[in-house]
């Protein structure tokens, strides 16, 4: 009656001690689970420095020197309702879906759970993660059939539910610093204004709440305000060495989206009318959501290119796309989001090109020998 | 002598229990069969019922559709079994071996002197016939067709594989009349492929009528598939005939005594066996003729063929007609508590996910443990990364799902066979069943197109 939930604790304790039936007698130690716990370790310390920095902007507004625990005690608190509200929403739904249809529980969610609150305002109310994680498994990923059919990254699809539903919550000056919102305790003149914020705002020199200038390596270190796990590229990169090494995320598709967006930013450069154009190209890669966008979205194999050619076009266009919306389109302070969602959409359609030029290959070496 | 091919897409899979290059005694077979399910869409017919008495080359059943096609018996005795399964299916038709062989002899003459249809008579009339494969679906050759080459591969890179050049080792002239044979049923050519980087045997090297291709790289560049896509590719409509080196010199020894040559060389192998090495017993012996004492206490997998595409035989089953090689390995009914976060430095794994990548060189023994739960297809780009041929695996294993043949066509089916996508099954995360697809595509579409 129960068996799928069942299944999920059983198979979650234990490797089960089912034995090959069909096929090859012997199967690789990898599985799903595994696949999956490679991913969210990962994640970790994009994660770990999101706490931190989460406790360390909110010192910072308030004017208050904080210890380095008790910064990061601070963030655990902001960070840690977040990622449960998430998990406990996703995989209540995921376990009931499974159970409807008698299917296993996928693993997908274990990923999914973690990068929503990742890619979401520290400030954001844990209601609003909750009704964003609900929408984005039953509308983003189970009334598509369910894990492997989807189309879009179920992640990116709650923070664009939020983006659009809630726009006051998710954009704007208040949002990327915990507790500036209320205003009260924020020393004067403080400014939560996120750097992609800044240089929409026509500023050629980003600056922190207080007014000192950023240096490339604040923004590299992720010493920035932005979404909880996007603003550190050092992280990111860290999980994305993880990922290549395992084999498990596609460095074609990491590779492309970065050479994708530095490519846009050099033309940007180049035909520069006005100050956000002239923003150098590889300031671009390291700050807002490009890199956390880079490794962790565009990655997801189930609504990236499956083709390996295709993932190579995929990636590019995405990193192009995310920068061309960040600079020419000021209604959208973030372009990545939008950049990959649209990539996903099309995803299938290079894949489909990409297949049809291998089909043609075939059929012309079948003409040929017919000719002969 | 062409250029070295190089494969790059692979996996060679270490298991402990390599067969030494030594041959043990092994007791004559008491009971040998032949295995109508060995024989890819073949309905037998069988001629002989329990109690008949048979002779070496005697037929036992024949092929349904091309009756020319007979099965004949590989020992001289007395006809004690007809296994059967569901459905009133043929498993096995047992011979109770009597002390000393029979033959049925053949009239022959030198290939030379033989046309095309002679030879294929004295093949069919012996039962050496079978021997010979057709690509696409690796049913039995059709006497009918004429195929546009022949294909043999001289080397096995699959797990625990046997050397065939310790196989064939001294069959010189065997191996060459063999050739010579096989050269009067294709106007094409005979490739015979070999390892690249070790000196080629001396059967090989003087075989006389053949093209020799090197291949390198890991499994399966060995597989007879991998091997036709880089040489000669199949286009729709096209037919291949493949035979492996020792049915070469089982062909050759037939044009040379005039007799049905009943001997096969097998490696024992695997970590469930004591001392792994070579035998030499006849084709179709029962299984524990030949482990007999040699194999590990506890619950074991006896596989005829190797770990990833051999099929599941019991101690009083039979080996098949196509294996060199019994694989016994460990059977995995053991729950590991929460091993999916283990470090896995003793986990064999084609991913850097465990530790085990610390030790490259390690020989690994691996249980029958599914080692996780299906799911559904998820990650993608992986299955390329094993099968080194020129086709979309993804595209076309769910083109025979949803049993489009139009795409199956289009994507390469006609390239492929389920030993081709055994490695992919092997490093899947989502524990599919690839080679039971590609065989349900290869069977849709044989029955579409006869």
């Amino acid at each position: 009656m129960f068996h799928s939930t069942f299944d999920a604790f059983e198979t979650f304790l234990f490797v089960p001690d089912r034995v090959t039936s069909h096929g090859a007698h012997i199967r690789d130690a990898i599985d799903m689970k595994r696949t999956m716990a490679i991913v969210v370790l990962a994640l970790v310390p994009a994660l770990l420095f999101g706490i931190w920095n989460a406790g360390y902007h909110h010192f910072m507004s308030a004017g208050i020197h904080a210890e380095f625990w008790e910064i990061v005690w601070f963030g655990f608190l902001k960070v840690f309702p977040l990622i449960v509200v998430s998990y406990v929403t996703g995989l209540g739904i995921e376990f009931a879906a499974a159970q409807i249809r008698g299917h296993e529980v996928n693993e997908g969610f274990l990923v999914t759970g973690m990068l929503i609150p990742l890619i979401m305002p520290v400030d954001v109310p844990l209601w609003m993660v909750a009704v964003s994680t609900a929408f984005a498994v039953i509308i983003g990923k189970e009334v598509f059939g369910g894990t492997g059919m989807n189309i879009w990254n179920p992640a990116l699809i709650a923070r664009a539910f939020l983006f659009f539903a809630y726009p006051s919550e998710m954009s704007g000056d208040y949002v990327w610093i915990a507790g500036l919102k209320g205003g009260e305790n924020v020393i004067d003149g403080f400014s939560g204004a996120t750097i992609l914020a800044q240089a929409a705002a026509g500023k050629t020199t980003f600056v922190n709440g207080l007014g000192e200038a950023y240096s490339a390596w604040d923004m590299f270190l992720g010493k920035i305000p932005g979404s909880i796990g996007e603003t550190s590229t050092l992280a990111i990169l860290i999980g994305a060495g993880l990922l290549i090494y395992t084999g498990i995320g596609s460095w074609k598709i990491i590779v492309s989206v970065f050479a994708g967006g530095t490519l846009m930013g050099i033309i940007l450069n180049v035909f520069a009318v006005n100050d956000f154009m002239r923003v150098p190209y590889w300031e671009h890669l390291i700050i807002g959501g490009f890199a956390f966008g880079a490794v962790f979205m565009a990655t997801d194999p189930v609504t990236a290119s499956q083709t390996e050619k295709g993932k190579w076009i995929y990636g590019f266009l995405t990193g192009i796309l995310a920068v061309l919306i960040r600079v020419l389109n000021p209604a959208f302070p973030e372009g990545m989001m939008l950049a990959i969602l649209f990539m996903n959409t099309f995803a299938p359609l290079i894949d489909h090109y990409v297949v049809e030029a291998n089909v043609k290959k075939r059929l012309r070496r079948a003409e040929k020998v017919n000719l002969k | 002598m062409s250029d070295i091919i190089r494969i790059k897409r692979g996996l060679d899979i270490k298991l402990k229990g390599k067969a030494e290059k030594i041959y043990r005694r092994t007791e004559r077979p008491f009971f040998v069969a032949l295995k109508p399910e060995d024989f890819v869409g073949l309905t037998p017919k069988l001629t002989v019922k329990p109690g008949d008495e048979v002779k070496t080359g005697s037929v036992l059943f024949y092929d349904k559709d091309h009756p020319e096609i007979k099965f004949t018996s590989p020992v001289t005795g007395i006809v004690s079994e007809i296994h059967r399964g569901e459905r009133r299916r043929i498993l096995e038709v047992i011979v109770k071996t009597a002390d000393e062989d029979e033959f049925l002899t053949f009239n022959i003459k030198d290939p030379e002197y033989l046309s095309r249809e002679e030879v294929i008579t004295v093949l069919l009339e012996s039962g050496m016939w079978p021997a010979l494969r057709q690509r696409p679906y690796s049913i039995v050759a059709r006497p009918s067709d004429i195929p546009k080459a022949i294909f043999i591969s001289g080397f096995d890179s699959a797990p625990l594989a046997p050397d065939i050049d310790f196989i064939i080792k001294d069959n010189e002239t065997e191996f060459r009349k063999g050739i010579d044979v096989l050269s009067t049923l294709t106007k094409g050519q005979i490739h015979l492929s070999v390892e690249a980087g070790y000196p080629i045997c001396k059967s090989f090297a003087n075989a006389g009528n053949v093209n020799i291709h090197k291949f390198s790289g890991p499994h399966p560049a060995g597989n007879i598939g991998v091997q036709i896509h880089h040489i000669d590719p199949l286009n729709k409509a096209e037919v291949i005939w493949y035979i492996s080196p020792y049915d070469v010199v089982r062909t050759g020894r037939l044009f040379i005594n005039g007799r049905l040559d009943n001997t096969l060389v097998l490696a024992l192998t695997g970590s469930g066996v004591i001392r792994p090495a070579y035998v030499k017993t006849i084709v179709g012996a029962c299984i524990n003729s030949v482990v007999n004492g040699n194999v590990n206490n506890g619950d074991n997998r006896i596989i005829s063929g190797n770990v990833l595409t051999g099929t599941r035989v019991e101690t009083n089953g039979f080996i098949g007609f196509y294996d060199h090689q019994i694989t016994v390995i460990p059977e995995g009914k053991h729950h590991e508590f929460v091993g999916w976060a283990s470090p896995g430095f003793k986990k064999f794994s084609f991913y850097r996910a465990f530790w085990s990548w610390l030790r490259p060189d390690a020989e690994y023994d691996i249980d029958t443990n599914l080692k996780g739960g299906e799911r559904a297809f998820v990650l993608t780009g992986l299955y390329e990364k094993v099968i080194p041929l020129d086709i979309y695996p993804m595209h076309l294993l769910k083109a025979i799902m949803v049993e489009d043949i139009d795409n199956m066509e289009k994507l390469g089916i006609y390239e492929v066979d389920p030993e081709d996508f055994s490695l992919a099954e092997f490093i899947c995360p989502s524990k599919m069943e690839l080679q039971d697809i590609i065989r349900k595509g290869l069977d849709l579409i044989r029955k579409e197109t006869e």
